[in-house]
């Protein structure tokens, strides 16, 4: 089965009022050439479900989000996201603040078919007075009241790996999968954008296959997006383009806002994106973050 | 060993902040930003070298890192994968212990990095959201590091929003124990302070050189409980400012409090 597919056929599954999972963590592997062609297309409503970065940033200040589920939004080395405040702090979106694990939870218990996992991570704190939708339960085998985490059903996943096959077999070889597995099990679909298309035959060695951290069933589309992760980070293919997240944050304080942003660096297609960056070469020798 | 006498202030909170991890046997000891970093690290070159300790990405190392950019040369002394996923396995299973450093500590010892006035749907000022401090405060223990002793941190009344449970008896949920919840220092650029007074109350511990009693009561919009003799945090070794050097080559410390002042302002 060869999964191919653009980034544009790849939006052409989304619908208004999907909720999306967006793999990766802050500033680090985010599908951002997936998202860069949901701000060009005019998908709306979105639920989105994310260890949040500018990927939550932009769709949200791009007016492309309802709902977001979050345990935090940050670019790491610039700790607040400007946009994603802005969002906040003007009411525009609804919200679902849950704990970082929690997540990982919600993520689980929609894999595997269940309505929640329960849980003492949220007890005593304003995650169960805040979240209508998270119910306090009590247990059938103890006197103590847990939290029950529902299911984070996805209708669609959204990730970039470093490599993959035509098939789906999707490999990350930075140090972190983050918990993009359970994104790619949680949601009805999964798509990937890859630095690296590869030949099945690439994972005929045991170390390259170890890196492979969800089956290919579990993936529905592949796209081959070399920097596809630009500005974050694809470790070890390269590192988050600071001079650019800073731009990006500067942005914000500016009268035009993300459309600033936007006309300056979106383009009509990924390659033109790519050419206002400066390129796939300049890219692929960013730096590697040092933690 | 005797105690140095050029020292700044982050240095001295360093080590007050690193006794908190000297009695924690085998845990894993994560401290966010640079003054809980190093204090973790300082902990595990010295006092309690049974603690565990990643590399702030994704490895768990047998020796810190020091922190900035490091050498080409740098071998880090890894020694397990820990990726973010297992982060939660090691946390719910209670083997941590975590220093932070939250936007507000309310007098029930609940903190706050999410949202600050206005109203839920839309704060005044938004901050990260609650991260990992929901899970962290009911699995493990946690200590805090707060940069800046005011009013605004140590605030009137009950958190904007309560991202950490404290000891706060309306919230306590059903089955659970005031006991179960274990917050141990908070180490300030004042005084080092936990949570051992009467029925929880805020307690001061030790006071840095040159600060009063007042100083820390005025800066704390809540009743802090003060014992008859309160000693003063013990400056540090130059065995110990030696290898928080070593640790921070690149000097991030001298940039963490306020006009970087010496340790002892008396």
């Amino acid at each position: 089965m060869d999964k191919q597919m653009t980034a544009t056929e790849v939006v052409a599954q989304l619908e208004d009022g999907m909720t999306i999972g967006i793999g990766g963590w802050g500033p680090r592997r985010k599908p951002m050439a997936l998202v860069r062609e949901i701000l060009r297309s005019d998908l709306k409503d979105l639920t989105l479900v994310s260890y949040g970065g500018a990927d939550v940033g932009m769709l949200a200040a791009a007016g492309k989000v309802k709902k977001l589920v979050f345990a935090f939004v940050s670019l790491d080395f610039i700790p607040l996201e400007p946009y994603f405040r802005i969002a906040r702090q003007s009411g525009s979106i609804e919200v679902m603040e849950i704990d970082e694990g929690m997540m990982l939870l919600g993520l689980r218990a929609a894999a595997w078919g269940l309505p929640f996992i329960p849980t003492e991570v949220g007890l005593g704190t304003d995650i169960v007075t805040k979240n209508p939708d998270i119910k306090v339960i009590d247990s059938p085998y103890d006197d103590k009241e847990w939290v029950a985490m529902p299911a984070l059903k996805l209708d669609a996943s959204l990730i970039h790996a470093d490599r993959a096959d035509a098939r789906g077999v999707c490999q990350i070889a930075g140090p972190d999968q983050y918990m993009d597995d359970w994104f790619a099990r949680a949601a009805d679909k999964t798509f990937v954008s890859c630095d690296e298309l590869v030949d099945t035959e690439f994972f005929h060695d045991p170390a390259e296959a170890r890196l492979v951290h969800w089956e290919r069933a579990a993936t529905s589309g592949v796209v081959h997006i070399p920097g596809g992760a630009h500005p974050t980070s694809c470790t070890p293919l390269y590192g988050f383009d600071v001079p650019h997240f800073k731009a990006y944050v500067a942005s914000a304080k500016d009268e035009a806002g993300l459309q600033g942003y936007l006309d300056q660096f979106l383009g009509a297609t990924e390659a033109d994106y790519q050419a206002n960056v400066g390129g796939i070469d300049a890219i692929r020798s960013i730096e590697l973050p040092t933690y | 060993m005797t105690a140095a006498t050029d020292y700044t202030l982050a240095e001295l909170c360093i080590v007050a902040a690193s006794q908190a991890f000297e009695n924690d046997g085998e845990v894993l000891a994560t401290g966010i930003g640079v003054i809980p970093r190093l204090a973790a690290s300082l902990a595990m070159k010295t006092t309690n070298p049974d603690l565990m300790m990643t590399d702030s990405e994704a490895w768990m190392l047998s020796e810190p890192n020091p922190l900035g950019k490091r050498p080409a040369e740098f071998v880090p002394a890894t020694e397990s994968w820990m990726g973010f996923s297992r982060i939660f396995d090691n946390v719910w299973s209670g083997k941590r212990h975590a220093m932070l450093g939250p936007t507000q500590i309310d007098r029930y010892g609940q903190s706050n990095t999410s949202a600050l006035g206005g109203t839920y749907d839309a704060p005044k000022v938004m901050m990260l959201g609650a991260r990992g401090f929901p899970g962290n405060s009911i699995s493990h223990p946690n200590s805090f590091f707060v940069p800046s002793h005011n009013t605004r941190v140590f605030m009137d009344g009950e958190c904007d929003f309560v991202s950490s449970i404290g000891y706060n008896p309306e919230r306590l949920p059903k089955g659970h124990s005031l006991d179960d919840i274990d917050i141990r220092l908070v180490i300030t650029d004042l005084c080092v302070m936990d949570f051992g007074g009467p029925d929880h109350q805020i307690r001061l511990v030790s006071l840095h050189p040159g600060v009063t009693v007042d100083q820390v009561q005025e800066n704390t919009a809540y009743p802090v409980h003060v014992d008859e003799d309160v000693p003063t945090t013990a400056a540090p070794t130059q065995a110990q400012l030696d290898v928080i050097a070593a640790l921070d080559p690149h000097n991030q410390r001298a940039a963490q409090i306020k006009d970087n002042p010496p340790g002892d302002r008396g």
